[in-house]
């Protein structure tokens, strides 16, 4: 309340009537004041002490310096009671001394409230001047004034720009100068410490990967069972054969059977025709404009200058080496007389490839004109030839062999001359000098031919024969064997001399013991101790009747498919025993062992064409009991002029062309009546004939004003399917080749000395579905047209014999 | 003499390469070829003739299996079955 000498007390009744102040009697609203003697409040808290109204103010009560307290009646309860104590002198004097201020209206209030002990007069708060005491310097120092003039801004912004959308731009922090501060490193010296020593830990951690996939896993193991069928045994056997059961199954089944067999017979049900029509169509189809394509053409202008061309042979087993023999170009009477003419230039055996068509690649020196030679089936390195004079010529020249494969890398011409070149030969030393090959062997003049080898053919590899007369079985499966025929009226056998085995070392050293002597560094496969190489067997060929002797020109053996370095064993042949006049026996080392099987059932029948026109066909069996041998030989003159090609089909055993002077004949085997097929008499000349190794029924014949006839049998038979004129002179060799499944060659050589190489077009190299059997199907038919003929004659001649009888 | 009689018609027809009679369970009683290949052949036909009867026998219960004809490329394989035996015969359909 502000006034801290004023208690408001609470009077009781009691009290009131005790201190003479009760209200409204002794003390009234205008008559507030009281004045109580101290004494009595003390005394009267003794007696009453806690039920004292004096009670909370006792202390001041027994502070108060004076003797009386004023007491005011408080009816307006202004300090909160109905009395209130005033508890100095001075507020006492001041309550009942009101001032004259204008608080006296309070005062007045309090006077009359007052019934207090104290007569102190209430003394309202004087309002005295304040004396600064230095607070409010204190005052100022902690307030906060403003001391500076706020600064005002106004910042406007055009309207638009806000809330409009925000573009960012790229800026390069380096670009512009000062925009970035960089912190470069530096290296500070005083951190570089060298560690000379690290201590780094390891540990071993097996290196553990954990994968996983999902596999169908077969696990798959070998099982095997050994079983062997059941049989029942013989009785079983006999005993369900005569059941009665068996009868009537057979008896219900066979029906059914035959009426399934019938049908088969009757017609093929799964035959094709628009496969076959397609087939027939294309093989028979237009004629082609060239049927053979000229592919390259081989002549040489030093060694095949006025020389005619007398044999050609392929290589084997070298892709695109053909040979060529040439000879004098003789006149027709010198060609008839055949003799042995002195030579005026050296004759050779020419190695033409297809990749260097200018220079041959390789050359035989001949003793003489060669008129017939054959490669060696087993060895392709081995090359027998017939000479002019007789002689039979053998040449190795496996030196060679690798520079022949190798051909197409020197067609450029320039060529390597070989190492062991002759002395004989030197002369001709120049660069681009195919290298010559000497003959390594060769015959006795007084034990071969007396006039030229016509014909060579080296022996299948599977028969050998023997001085002993026996074929035996050729183990060693080299063709170790020639047969030759001369227009002298013989055949004669050879042996290669002591020919090198494979096993055998190759280097031998050549022996001085030599009558003709050998020049140096020729290759010795044939090295023989003896001198003289002698034929085998000698087989003379003449009429029974009139004992006149026939010159056989060709010879055609049977069983001459070649198998060209492989080896097949053929088992179960027959023995060809040898019909032998006179025989002399050469000693010839052949490498052949002792205990080889005779072999039986080797047919012994043999064609030979003759010079006079003449077909023989015999076999030679020696029969070593018989006393008188006869040659039981079957004459056919159907040609009237020498014959020039005796050849067996190469696809039928049995069939053999023969082509000589103006016609020529297919002959089978077994058919003793006559050929059955003869040509008419053409206008010209047939030189050559050869059959085509790819079709049956196709043979080409050379003529002599330089045509190729085409024959296909299936098509006409009674001129040539196609004609085409290769040269302008005589043909005088014609041998076809299969290089390749797509390249089918035919050589021609003609009689000035060029081979032309041609290419056989598809529709003549590849047969036909059903050639085959047409064609045998076309030789059975006439074969049996033959056999019809000729029984249609003995019936006639039978009838005109029974006519004269009768008359 | 019957049976034998029979079977030589069979034989002797053209292109007839063989002729094999086999039992019900596969075994040959008689044959014309030579022994592995009557075995090799009664076996196989005679496991191929029971599955065509099967399948035949399937579709329909009351059909039966007359006779089975496998042409190949070279020949023909006619089979006729019965109850108890099996005639098998090799023909070459020749062309």
């Amino acid at each position: 309340i502000g006034h801290p000498e004023i208690f408001p007390l609470v009077f009781t009744t009691k009290t009131q009537e005790i201190f003479n102040c009760r209200v409204d009697e002794d003390v009234t609203e205008e008559n507030c004041f009281k004045l109580i003697k101290k004494e009595d409040i003390i005394q009267d808290l003794k007696t009453r002490a806690a039920i004292s109204d004096f009670h909370p103010v006792r202390k001041v009560i027994l502070e108060y310096p004076g003797e009386e307290l004023l007491l005011v009646f408080d009816a307006k309860f202004q300090y909160g009671q109905n009395f209130y104590l005033v508890a100095s002198e001075e507020a006492k004097e001041n309550l009942l001394k009101p001032p004259e201020t204008a608080e006296e209206k309070e005062e007045k209030e309090e006077e009359n409230t007052e019934e207090t002990l104290e007569i102190h007069p209430y003394k309202p708060p004087v309002h005295k001047p304040w004396v600064s005491l230095g607070s409010e310097k204190e005052v100022e120092e902690e307030s906060v004034k403003e001391n500076v003039t706020k600064i005002k801004y106004m910042l406007s912004r055009v309207r638009r720009k806000f809330g409009a959308s925000i573009t960012f731009t790229d800026k390069n922090a380096s670009h512009v100068k000062d925009n970035y501060v960089e912190c470069t490193s530096y290296q500070d010296k005083s951190f570089s410490i060298k560690m000379l020593e690290k201590d780094v830990g390891v540990q071993m951690v097996p290196k553990v990967r954990e994968a996983s996939t999902q596999t169908k896993w077969i696990y798959q193991k070998n099982t095997a069972t050994q079983y062997f069928p059941r049989q029942s045994s013989n009785e079983e056997k006999e005993e369900s054969l005569s059941s009665e059961k068996l009868k009537d199954f057979l008896t219900s089944v066979s029906l059914r059977v035959e009426i399934a067999l019938q049908q088969n017979e009757i017609m093929n049900a799964f035959f094709d025709d628009w496969k076959a029509l397609a087939e027939d169509e294309s093989s028979s189809g237009g004629k082609p404009d060239v049927c053979l394509k000229a592919y390259q053409a081989f002549t040489d202008l030093c060694y095949l200058k006025d020389r005619t061309i007398s044999c050609v042979c392929w290589h084997p087993t070298i892709y695109g080496i053909i040979t060529v023999s040439a000879r004098e170009r003789l006149s027709y009477e010198k060609q008839v007389n055949l003799s042995g003419t002195s030579l005026l230039q050296q004759s050779v055996i020419l190695f033409w490839s297809f990749f260097d068509p200018i220079h041959p690649q390789l050359m035989l020196e001949c003793p003489e004109d060669i008129y017939c030679f054959q490669f060696s089936p087993s060895d392709p390195n081995i090359i027998a030839g017939g000479c002019i004079n007789g002689q039979v010529v053998l040449w190795d020249i496996s030196q060679h062999e690798e520079k022949l494969q190798n051909a197409k890398t020197v067609a450029d011409g320039i060529q390597m001359t070989a190492v062991n070149m002759p002395s004989v030969t030197q002369v001709q030393q120049i660069s681009t000098e195919p290298p010559l090959v000497r003959y390594c062997a060769i015959s006795s003049i007084e034990y071969s031919h007396k006039k030229p080898v016509t014909d060579i053919h080296w022996l299948p590899d599977y028969s050998e024969e023997k001085q002993v007369g026996a074929t035996f079985e050729n183990r060693a499966e080299i063709c170790v064997q020639l047969v030759t025929c001369s227009p002298d009226g013989s055949v004669l056998f050879w042996d290669t001399p002591a020919s090198k085995l494979p096993e055998q070392p190759s280097s031998e050293k050549v022996r001085g013991k030599e009558n003709f002597c050998m020049p140096p560094a020729v290759p010795d496969t044939f090295k023989h101790p003896d001198i003289c190489w002698k034929p085998l067997i000698k087989i003379n060929l003449c009429e029974s009747n009139t004992n006149t002797e026939y010159g056989p020109i060709r010879i055609c053996l049977r069983e001459l498919h070649y198998h060209y370095k492989t080896s097949e064993k053929m088992r179960s042949l027959n023995t060809l025993e040898v019909l032998g006049r006179e025989s002399p026996y050469g000693e010839m080392g052949t490498p052949s062992s002792k205990n080889l099987k005779v072999l039986e059932n080797i047919t012994t029948d043999f064609f030979v064409g003759t010079e006079d026109g003449e077909i023989l066909y015999s076999d030679w069996k020696m029969e070593i009991d018989s006393d008188s041998v006869k040659p039981h030989a079957q004459k056919y003159t159907t040609h009237t002029e020498t014959i020039n090609t005796l050849q067996r089909s190469p696809f039928f055993k049995d069939i053999i062309l023969s082509v000589g002077g103006r016609s020529f004949a297919i002959w089978k085997e077994g058919v003793t009546n006559g050929p059955i097929l003869q040509s008419s008499c053409s206008a010209g000349r047939n030189t050559v004939g050869h059959w085509s190794l790819t079709r049956p029924g196709v043979f080409f014949i050379g003529r002599d004003d330089g045509n190729i006839d085409i024959w296909d049998l299936l098509k006409k038979t009674h001129e040539p399917s196609h004609f085409q004129n290769i040269s302008e002179s005589v043909i005088t060799f014609i041998s076809p080749w299969i290089a390749s499944s797509k390249q089918h060659f035919l050589a021609v050589s003609d009689d000035l000395g060029v081979l032309h190489v041609l290419e056989i077009c598809q529709t003549l190299s590849h047969p036909s579905r059903n050639e085959h059997a047409n064609v045998l199907d076309y030789f059975e038919r006439e074969a049996k047209y033959l056999k019809y003929c000729e029984q249609e004659y003995q019936e006639f001649q039978a009838k005109t014999e029974l006519k004269w009888n009768g008359r | 003499a019957e049976v034998e009689e029979t079977l030589k018609r069979i034989q002797a027809h053209k292109g007839v390469v063989g002729t094999i009679v086999i039992n019900a369970e596969g075994i040959p009683i008689r044959t014309t070829l030579d022994n592995s290949t009557t075995v090799q052949y009664a076996g196989l036909l005679h496991q191929l003739t029971m599955k065509a009867r099967n399948t035949v026998r399937d579709i329909d219960p009351q059909n039966d299996l007359t006779f089975l004809r496998i042409r190949s490329k070279k020949h023909e394989i006619m089979v006729a079955p019965d109850k108890e035996y099996l005639l098998i015969v090799i023909q070459n359909p020749c062309e």
